[in-house]
C-alpha cells in the first residue's frame, strides 16, 4: 500500500523544501502564548466532550464523557452473592495490572519480604509499558542537572504539576536507569559506556534513554523474566472488578474474575497496589489510540468507588504523531524520537508550520489547526487528515543509516506497507495516548485511602495537565518502586478488620439518590466492544474510514 | 454474531470484499482490514491473541495459509492484511521452558548459558524457527551463536524480538529461542557492556543531597518566578 499518486504529489513538495529546511529552525511559542492555540484547537478544550460527575469524590469536576460514565457506572457484582468467608488467595500485597508498574512493584514489595499476588487482565506484560519507544528521561548527563529536568517537566505541565511528586521524579530516575540496567536492560550507548541521550519535546537538555525504539519491549521482557526468575505468583486473564474493604476502612484485597468462564475468585490482601495503566480503548471523542488493548480505565473506576479522589483527568494527552496512513495501523504512535533525531512536520505544501520539539499538548493543536483551520493537510483515501512528518530528514543531518539503526520498529512498521521511511515522510495527525491526570497519591505511592497504593499510567499529579515524553516511563518505574516498597511495609504494620462490600452497596444507593442506575453502563468495562455489532465502535469506525460514505454496517 | 457473512454479503456490491476462511468457515470481510480487526468484523470478541495491536507484545502470533496451497505462513495478526482465501487459525500463546536462574549469581559465558539451557546443543540447524519470524529475524543465526556463546552477537540479531513465540512453536528440538536470546541478552546487558561513569556519579551526587537546596528554591518561589526560570533555561543542542 505505497503513497497514491495525489499524495506522492505533495511529497515531491516536501523533498523540494528539504534542502531549505535543513538550516530553517522555527521558534518555539513561549510558555505565556501557548493558551490561545490550545484553547481554540486542542481537544481538551471541546465543551460538550466533558461532563460534571454527579456522583463520588470528585462531585462537581469535569471529566470526558466516556470516562465519566464510567466512574458512575453500576458494579459488576451483587454483594449479596458474595461470600466473603471463601477466600482463594490470602497475600501480604495485591499487585494489580502486569506492566511496568506492577511488574516493578511486584519485584520491590516480594524484596522488602511481601508475600505478592500480581493479577493481570491480559498476559503478563500485555500492556501500554511493551509499547513505548522513545525512551525514558533521566537528567544523568554533566551537563544537566535534576533541577533542570525539574524545571521542564513543571513547564511542560504548564505549572499544574505537584512539585513534591516531581521532586521524587527526577531525583530518582538516574537510580532508575542502573537499576534496569542492572537487570540487564541494554540502553544505547557510545563506546565508552556512556549513555547516548536524544532529546524529547520540552527537554532542554538531551535526556532520554532508548533502547532503540524498542525500549518498552526490551524492558518489559527483562521484568517479565524477572518475575518469573524470582517465582512470584501471578495470575493471567483475570481482572480486577471491584476491591474488597475491611470494617475499618482500609482496602483488604479484590475480586477478580476468569476473562473465560466468569468465574469470581476473592484475593484477601493486606495492601493493595492499583496499576492498571491508561485509558486509550475509551477512545476519547472518537479519536484513534496508541494504547493498548486493555487500557480502559479500570483502575480510576475502581479506586473511584472506595473514596480515591482523581486529579487531572479533565486533560487526556493526544500523542501529535500517530499514523494516519495506512488505515491498518491507524493511531499507530509514530515515536517522539523521530522529531528528537530531526524530523520536521511539514504541511501539503512542504513548509514548516510548528517547532517539531514543541511540547505535545501545542504541536498537537498546531496540527488540528493546520489541517482543520487552514486546510494545509493532505486527506486520505479514507477521509483521515495528516500531516507530513519527514523522516528522511534524519539521515541527511546524522548521516546514512541513522534511521535503520535508531528507528527498527518505524522502520520494519511502515515496511509492511511498502512505505520507506527512510525515504519517503510519514503522514501522521493526533491521537488519544495517555491519560494525564489519575488517582490522587503521595510520593511514597499511598492514596486516600488506608491499604490502597498506586502507581503508574493510573496516578495523576505528576505531569499535571501535560506530560512531557519520557516522564511516564519514568513515572512507572519510580512510583512502581516506591509503591512496592510502601505495600509491603504496610503489610507488616496493618490489621485487616472484617471484610466487607458495604462500600458497593453505599455506591448503588448514591448512584440509586442521583437517579442514575438505570442509565449507567456497568464498569469497569474490562475491554472495548470491537466485535461487530450494531453500535459498536471499531466496525463502524474501520468500516466508515475504509470505505467513506459508501458503507452502513446493519 | 448470526449474519456476519450476510451482513458483508449486502455490502458486496459497494466495496471489495475477500473470503477469508476462519477456522474453516467462510466470512467475507472488506479488503484493507487486518487479520485481527478482520476476527472482529465477523464478531469474534478477541480474549486471547490480542495485547498492543501495535506490533510490539507478540500476543498475536499467527499461522496461516490459502485455500488451494497448503504452505503455512506465519505473520502477526495487527500487521498482516486479510487476502482472498486465506485460511486462519487462531493460535494462542502456549507457555514454554522456562528455568529460573538469577543473574546476580552468573557469569557471562557460553558455558553458563548450556548449563541454564542444556537442549541448545540438539539444535541441527532446520531454519524453521527463521522461517516462521514474523520479524524477520535471523533466528537460526543467532542460535548458531548462542552455541558459541556469543553473547553480543545473539545481542544484535535478536534485540527486535517480540517473543511471539512462533519460533518455539515449529521447533523440531522443543528448544525456546525466545528465551534463550533474552537470557543471553541479559547477561550481556548486565555484564559486558560498558558502565556508564556519568551515571553512577549522578547518582551518588543525588544521594548527597546535592541538589535539595535548588530544587527547594524552586518550589518556594512565586508562579510569576518560576516561569521566569522556566523561560530563561537555557537549551542545548547537540
Ligand atoms: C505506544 C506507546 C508509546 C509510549 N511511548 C512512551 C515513551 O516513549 N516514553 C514514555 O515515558 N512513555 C511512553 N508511553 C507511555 C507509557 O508507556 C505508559 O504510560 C506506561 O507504560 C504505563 O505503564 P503502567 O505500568 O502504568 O501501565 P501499563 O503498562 O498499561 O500496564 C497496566 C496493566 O494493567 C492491566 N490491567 C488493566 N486493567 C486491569 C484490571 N482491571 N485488572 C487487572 N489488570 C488490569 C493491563 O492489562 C496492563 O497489563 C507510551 C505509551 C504507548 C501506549
Ligand atoms: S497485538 Fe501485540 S504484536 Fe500484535
Amino acid at each position: 500500500m505505497p503513497y497514491p499518486a495525489y499524495m506522492e504529489e505533495s511529497i515531491r513538495k516536501v523533498e523540494g523544501t528539504r534542502e531549505r529546511r535543513l538550516k530553517e529552525e522555527l521558534p518555539r511559542i513561549p510558555v505565556g502564548n501557548r493558551m490561545p492555540v490550545l484553547q481554540e484547537f486542542h481537544p481538551d478544550f471541546v465543551k460538550t466532550s466533558m461532563r460534571e460527575l454527579l456522583v463520588g469524590p470528585n462531585k462537581g469536576d469535569r471529566t470526558p464523557n466516556e470516562l465519566a460514565d464510567l466512574l458512575e457506572g453500576n458494579s459488576r457484582i451483587d454483594p449479596d452473592k458474595i461470600d466473603l468467608t471463601r477466600i482463594d488467595y490470602d497475600v501480604d500485597a495485591l499487585i494489580i495490572g502486569a506492566g511496568g508498574a506492577g511488574a516493578a512493584a511486584a519485584l520491590i514489595a516480594q524484596e522488602n519480604g511481601a508475600n505478592v499476588l500480581l493479577v493481570t487482565k491480559l498476559r503478563l506484560g500485555d500492556a501500554n509499558t511493551v509499547g513505548y519507544q522513545g525512551g525514558t528521561q533521566a537528567a544523568d548527563r554533566p551537563d544537566d542537572s535534576p533541577v533542570l529536568h525539574y524545571l521542564d517537566t513543571m513547564g511542560g505541565a504548564r505549572f499544574t504539576a505537584d512539585p513534591k511528586l516531581v521532586e521524587a521524579l527526577v531525583k530518582d530516575a538516574p537510580d532508575v536507569i542502573r537499576w534496569l540496567e542492572s537487570l540487564g536492560v541494554i540502553w544505547d550507548k557510545k563506546p565508552d559506556g556512556s549513555m547516548a541521550e536524544v532529546a524529547l519535546a520540552g527537554e532542554c537538555v538531551p535526556r532520554c534513554h532508548c533502547c532503540k525504539d524498542y525500549t518498552g519491549l526490551e524492558v518489559m521482557r527483562v521484568l517479565r523474566d524477572e518475575v518469573r526468575c524470582r517465582n512470584i505468583n501471578y495470575v493471567e486473564f483475570a481482572p480486577a472488578i471491584e476491591l474488597i474493604m475491611d470494617d475499618k476502612g482500609q482496602v483488604a484485597g479484590a475480586i477478580l474474575v476468569n476473562l473465560e468462564t466468569n468465574e469470581l475468585s476473592l484475593v484477601r490482601a493486606k495492601a493493595v497496589v492499583m496499576a492498571t495503566g491508561g485509558i486509550g480503548r475509551l477512545h476519547i471523542q472518537g479519536f484513534p489510540t496508541t494504547n493498548h488493548y486493555g487500557a480502559t480505565a479500570d483502575g480510576l473506576v475502581l479506586a473511584y468507588r472506595v473514596g480515591c479522589p482523581l486529579v487531572d483527568t479533565d486533560t487526556m494527552q493526544y500523542h501529535p504523531t500517530c499514523a494516519a496512513y495506512p488505515i491498518a495501523i491507524l493511531g499507530l504512535l509514530v515515536t517522539e524520537k523521530v522529531r528528537g533525531l530531526g524530523a520536521q512536520v511539514v504541511n501539503i505544501d512542504g513548509e514548516q508550520f510548528a517547532n517539531p520539539l514543541e511540547p505535545r499538548d501545542v504541536l498537537a493543536s498546531c496540527i488540528i489547526r493546520e489541517c482543520k483551520e487552514r486546510g494545509k493537510g493532505i486527506t486520505t483515501p479514507t477521509a483521515e487528515l495528516g500531516v507530513w512528518l519527514d523522516s528522511p530528514r534524519i539521515d541527511m543531518i546524522h548521516g546514512e543509516g541513522t534511521v535503520a539503526q535508531n528507528l527498527p520498529a518505524m522502520v520494519r512498521q511502515f515496511g509492511r506497507f511498502d512505505i520507506d521511511i527512510t525515504k519517503e515522510p510519514m503522514l501522521v495527525y493526533p491521537g488519544l495516548h495517555y491519560q494525564n491526570g489519575g488517582i490522587k497519591f503521595s510520593p511514597n505511592g499511598a492514596t486516600a485511602v488506608p491499604g490502597l497504593f498506586a502507581a503508574g499510567e493510573v496516578e495523576g499529579g505528576v505531569h499535571g495537565k501535560n506530560r512531557l515524553g519520557g516522564n511516564s516511563s519514568l513515572d512507572l518505574f519510580v512510583f512502581g518502586r516506591r509503591a512496592g516498597k510502601s505495600a509491603a511495609q504496610h503489610a507488616k504494620e496493618v490489621r485487616l478488620g472484617k471484610l466487607t462490600l458495604d462500600h458497593v452497596r453505599q455506591w448503588q444507593r448514591e448512584l440509586k439518590k442521583a437517579g442514575l442506575t438505570q442509565v449507567r453502563p456497568i464498569s469497569p468495562k474490562i475491554l472495548p466492544d470491537y466485535a461487530r455489532q450494531p453500535h459498536d465502535y471499531l466496525a463502524d469506525y474501520v468500516t466508515e474510514r475504509l470505505h467513506a460514505g459508501q458503507i452502513k454496517v446493519a | 454474531m448470526a449474519d456476519a457473512t450476510k451482513v458483508a454479503e449486502r455490502e458486496e456490491q459497494k466495496v471489495t470484499m475477500v473470503d477469508i476462511y476462519i477456522m474453516g468457515k467462510r466470512y467475507k470481510v472488506p479488503e484493507g482490514l487486518t487479520i485481527m480487526t478482520a476476527l472482529e468484523y465477523c464478531g469474534y470478541r478477541l480474549i486471547r491473541g490480542c495485547g498492543c495491536r501495535a506490533a510490539f507484545c507478540g500476543a498475536c502470533g499467527t499461522v496461516y495459509n490459502f485455500k488451494n496451497d497448503p504452505v503455512l505462513r506465519y505473520a502477526l495478526a495487527c500487521q498482516k492484511l486479510v487476502e482472498q482465501d486465506m485460511y486462519l487459525t487462531q493460535i494462542p500463546f502456549f507457555p514454554a521452558a522456562k528455568p529460573s536462574y538469577d543473574l546476580e549469581k552468573m557469569e557471562p559465558t557460553g558455558e553458563q548459558l548450556l548449563k541454564i539451557y542444556p537442549e541448545l546443543v540438539t539444535c541441527f540447524g532446520c531454519n524453521n524457527c527463521t522461517k516462521s519470524c514474523p520479524q524477520e529475524l535471523e533466528v537460526m543465526e543467532f542460535m548458531s551463536a548462542a552455541i558459541r556463546g556469543d553473547l553480543k552477537e545473539v545481542t544484535i540479531k535478536s534485540f527486535d524480538c517480540l517473543m511471539c513465540g512462533l519460533c518455539a512453536a515449529r521447533c523440531p528440538q522443543g528448544l525456546v529461542p525466545y528465551n534463550i536470546a533474552l537470557l543471553c541478552r541479559r547477561l550481556h546487558g548486565r555484564y559486558l557492556v560498558p558502565r556508564s561513569k556519568h551515571l553512577d556519579e549522578r547518582i551518588a551526587e543525588i544521594e548527597a543531597g546535592e541538589f535539595d537546596v535548588e530544587i527547594e528554591e524552586l518550589q518556594k518561589m512565586s508562579l510569576e518566578e518560576l516561569k521566569r526560570r522556566f523561560d530563561e533555561r537555557p537549551i542545548l543542542k547537540e
